[in-house]
């Protein structure tokens, strides 16, 4: 228990301490919390990875008092930046928010006293390992990446200290919403994260970062809306209090649990950025990007497709759960065809990111059991390569002062290493046999069982080309070799290398140890809610992990080719060239070589593929919410 | 007594061996059946295995030492994903290695910083994205009738697959053209020496590394009408027959239909996997208790 309750309590140590403390020390902190932080989680890992569910009986009072007064003081000072902004829907959503609170805290609670209010399962241990050991990577990569920013932007306040503070909240809030079986605190923690991020987005102040974070808290206040009225249903339906726990409201059957699933789901479905809530982390990537990695790979969206996974078991076979995996299928083929037309590196990256949330929702949604293991795994897998993917294109940005792919031609010249480790980050995003194609393969035949599959199946065969597509037309431009180029890695500092390589590594490792996270720790979890399990068939796996090795000898082939080359310019169809990428043009002048991608704005222009990803999602939605209040009446 | 993953190792060997000379030949019958169309006598049925031999002979040119890595990539995962698919492995796992194979010939046409075969790269691309989704149906197609992704239990299966999946079938004839780099849909490097874009993906390529890119071709060719004689696995004459028919009217196609653009190789290839793919799987998705067994 005391595990536990250090992982929620330690980061906010260290978040308090960030605000007393200065530039050399801070390093230090936040270095050995990061260790720290790792630490523990491998220790959670290795005490309960064989112990199933275990629950602990922390009193829910004064616990929950003081939660009460910390959202309401938040919900002030949101209404008081709302007002001050003049952000008014935003302050009719806190005030709606702050009304449902106020209701369900004074009116339906006093006299409950839940017990079992934290536990932990195998996803928890999975979900804390992402938060522990991704999370607090990105805190340390946070440190030299916040420094050289102030340094470039010297027009931008140097709030660090807030920086920092916030940022060991979110661990903290994030470690609250894995392990809290009260959904009383899950929602607690849950506010705390979307207040988090709306102040790491808007940290530079400039008007677009203001903008961009009320967006994202609006949007994601109108989850929490969804969240409370979960709470008030079950608060109504259960005086007792016992349906509060999350273990007994899921298996406590359809006909109690659908309501608040559905309600919840969509608070999830708002947090995790889906369509038609997705521009928020779009804009979102308008902050510094160490916040862009965090949101993106180990907090927030995957509180919210945490949540969903969570009420897979309910949302099984039923026409809700059924609509809300169409939600995520449309996101994931919309977003996927969004990121084809996208320059900016950031932009792809999201984008990215939000199909991949969509097709983790989708396989919760219809929520099989052999689907659930693949929405698993898509959360591990995506978490890393995600998290490495924003770290370079950080490093590089800090570099070249661009992220915009175009501007990354022959970047394996310019800065080898980084472009090396974008390479296999990409690969680790649709290439076999790494982590997410595994997924998307044993999508396909976990659907193909499924109800209504094949839907599915031909949203995944579609999406999965765009995704081959963009992402491959990106590694070419880092991998083409322009001559004559600087080297500019060598000025990134140590720390970053760090935790670059050791990301880099978890790319590849975890896709070798991929079978021991599936046996011990995906497939108990499955056994215990399904009473069945799946895996990949042993032949499959040696041919998975043979394929890795073989990827891997691959680049030691360039050894033998070093040398017995003959060198020759690019074919130019017989212009003379120059030496820097400069041909002869008509008339004698010089003209300068470049290169640029197709981006095919026709068919995947985002205004066009985002309007009618909105209106079929809204669609859906309202559907889903006819079938809801049909059930309620 | 021979017991079943002897058997598979066997083929996979049989095919890194004998795969190469097979499609050798294939490419021989098909310029000498090309040429005999366009009113020419054509090479002799053995001049791809001339050319290749002298290619290896050239001088080694590069742009980028990369190129090496890449291309050799290329033909091992070629050769990975047909001996995955002759010794009867997952068609999933297959498709995914053979689609990886074909990542690496486009990232080696990216290396070099040349025009020609920059656009030849997005080309490809373009096509590998075209055809990716007909050849997912066509796999996930064989699951429903067989319910089995493993060739060996597709090909063992003894069901007609063909009748089961005729929209299916078309739908693959069409992704093939594309595959087979055969007119109308040979956008990003072509047979035929009048391209806009010189080469396309292989333009920067030249001896050695040419010649691995024609032997990876060569294993492509037997692999893709692998798959063909899947949906005839039941009937070896039958299927054997339906292979050359297919190739035969790919090369007529190729000879009698021009280029076409990369918007309107999409499209179809899109069209046709959208309607005739999904079409055929929906219905045997929804008669799945009428019709099968």
């Amino acid at each position: 228990m005391n595990d536990l309750v250090f992982l929620i309590g330690f980061p906010v140590i260290v978040a308090l301490l960030m605000l007393l403390v200065k530039d050399k020390i801070r390093n230090y902190i936040v270095i050995i919390s990061a260790i720290a932080l790792g630490i523990a989680s491998l220790y959670l890992l290795i005490i309960y990875f064989n112990k199933n569910t275990v629950f602990f009986d922390i009193p829910f009072e004064p616990t929950s008092k003081i939660m009460f007064i910390i959202e309401i003081l938040l919900a002030v000072y949101i209404l008081y930046l709302g007002i001050t902004f003049k952000k008014y829907f935003t302050v009719a959503l806190i005030l709606l928010q702050a009304g449902l609170l106020l209701f369900l805290e004074m009116g339906l609670i006093p006299g409950i006293e839940p017990v079992n209010n934290l536990f932990i399962d195998q996803l928890s241990i999975i979900m804390a390992m992402i938060i522990g050991i991704i999370g607090s990577l990105i805190c340390v990569y946070a440190l030299g990446y916040m420094e050289t920013y102030h340094n470039r932007h010297a027009d931008i306040k140097d709030r660090r200290k807030l920086f920092f503070f916030i940022l060991f909240i979110f661990l903290s809030a994030m470690f609250g919403i894995v392990f809290s079986n009260n959904l009383i605190w899950v929602f607690f923690f849950w506010e705390i994260t979307t207040i988090c991020s709306f102040v790491l987005i808007g940290y530079s102040r400039t008007p677009e970062a203001t903008n961009n974070a009320f967006l994202a808290l609006s949007m994601n206040l109108l989850g929490g809306v969804a969240f409370i009225a979960a709470l008030i249903y079950i608060a109504i339906m259960d005086p007792s209090g016992k349906l509060f726990g999350l273990d007994s409201l899921i298996s406590s059957g359809y006909a109690l649990a659908i309501v608040p699933a559905v309600l919840i789901c969509f608070a999830g479905i708002t947090k995790a950025a889906l369509m038609p809530f997705s521009s928020w982390l779009v804009g979102a990537m308008v902050a510094p990007t160490p916040v862009s990695a965090l949101l993106h790979s180990s907090t927030m969206v995957k509180a919210g497709v945490y949540i969903i996974v969570r009420f897979a078991p309910v949302l099984a076979l039923t026409t809700e759960g059924f609509i809300i995996a169409m939600v995520g299928a449309v996101t994931f083929l919309l977003a996927s065809g969004i990121a084809i037309s996208q320059s900016n590196a950031k932009k792809v990256l999201a984008y990215s990111t939000i199909a991949n949330l969509g097709l983790i929702v989708a396989c919760a949604g219809v929520g099989t059991y052999n689907l659930m293991w693949v929405a698993i795994l898509l959360i591990i897998f995506h978490a890393i390569a995600k998290s490495l993917l924003f770290l370079c294109v950080g490093t590089v940005e800090n570099r070249i002062g661009s992220k915009n792919i175009e501007d990354m031609g022959g970047l394996i010249v310019r800065m080898p290493k980084i472009a090396m480790m974008m390479f296999i980050g990409m690969a680790g995003m649709f290439l076999a046999p790494f982590g997410m194609v595994i997924s998307k393969w044993a999508a396909i035949e976990a659907f193909i069982t499924a109800p209504f599959g094949l839907i599915f199946i031909a949203i995944l065969a579609f999406g999965g080309s765009f995704t081959v597509f963009y992402w491959s037309k990106w590694m070419g431009k880092i991998i083409s070799v322009m001559r004559h180029q600087e080297v500019v890695e060598d000025t990134v500092k140590k720390e970053k290398w760090a935790v670059l390589y050791i990301l880099t590594g978890l790319v590849v490792g975890v896709c070798l140890a991929f079978p021991l996270i599936s046996t011990y720790l995906i497939e108990p979890f499955i056994m215990n809610i399904y009473g069945v399990t799946t895996r990949l068939s042993q032949a499959n796996f040696a041919i998975m992990i043979m394929m890795i090795c073989l990827l891997l000898i691959m680049p030691f082939s360039m050894l033998f080719y070093r040398t017995g080359s003959k060198h020759v310019s690019p074919y130019m169809g017989g212009r003379t060239m120059e030496s820097e990428m400069r041909f002869s043009g008509t008339f004698g002048t010089m003209r300068e070589l470049s290169l640029s991608n197709y981006y095919m704005e026709k068919y995947f222009g985002e205004d066009k593929v985002f309007y009618i990803g909105t209106l079929l999602c809204w669609g859906l939605l309202l559907i889903a919410g006819i079938i809801l209040a049909g059930v309620v009446l | 007594m021979i017991t079943e993953p002897v058997i598979s190792l066997v083929n996979a060997v049989l095919f890194i061996l004998l795969a190469p000379l097979a499609g050798g030949l294939i490419a021989g019958i098909d310029r000498k059946v090309t040429a005999r169309m366009q009113g020419r006598v054509g090479p002799p049925v053995l001049q791809p295995f001339y050319d290749v031999g002298k290619l290896f002979e050239k001088e080694n040119m590069v742009v980028t030492v990369t190129q090496h890595f890449y291309v050799l990539s290329y033909l091992v995962f070629m050769i990975v994903a047909g001996a995955l698919f002759f010794s009867g492995g997952d068609m999933l796992l297959v498709i995914f290695a053979f689609t990886l194979s074909h990542i690496f010939l486009v990232l080696g046409a990216y290396a070099s910083y040349s025009p020609y075969s920059h656009i030849g790269a997005e080309r490809e691309l373009i096509q590998i994205i075209a055809y990716e989704p007909m050849i997912i149906f066509t796999a996930v197609g064989m699951y429903m009738v067989t319910q089995s992704f493993n060739v060996s239990a597709i090909v063992n299966s003894g069901i007609p697959i063909i009748l089961y999946l005729p929209g299916v079938f078309i739908g693959y004839l069409i992704v093939l053209t594309i595959k087979l780099r055969k007119s109308p849909f040979d956008l990003s490097t072509s047979h035929h020496a009048h391209q806009e874009i010189v080469k396309g993906v292989t333009t920067d390529f030249s001896g050695s590394n040419l010649g691995k890119i024609e032997i990876a071709h060569w294993y492509e060719y037997v692999f893709l009408l692998g798959v063909v004689y899947l949906f005839f696995g039941f009937s070896p004459v039958i299927a054997v027959a339906a292979i050359i028919i297919a190739y035969f009217l790919e090369i007529l196609i190729d000879n009698t239909i021009s280029r076409v653009k990369w918007q309107l190789t999409l499209r179809s290839a899109w069209l046709i996997a959208g309607t005739l793919g999904i079409v055929n799987l929906g219905v045997l998705y929804y008669l799945k208790g009428v019709i099968m067994p």
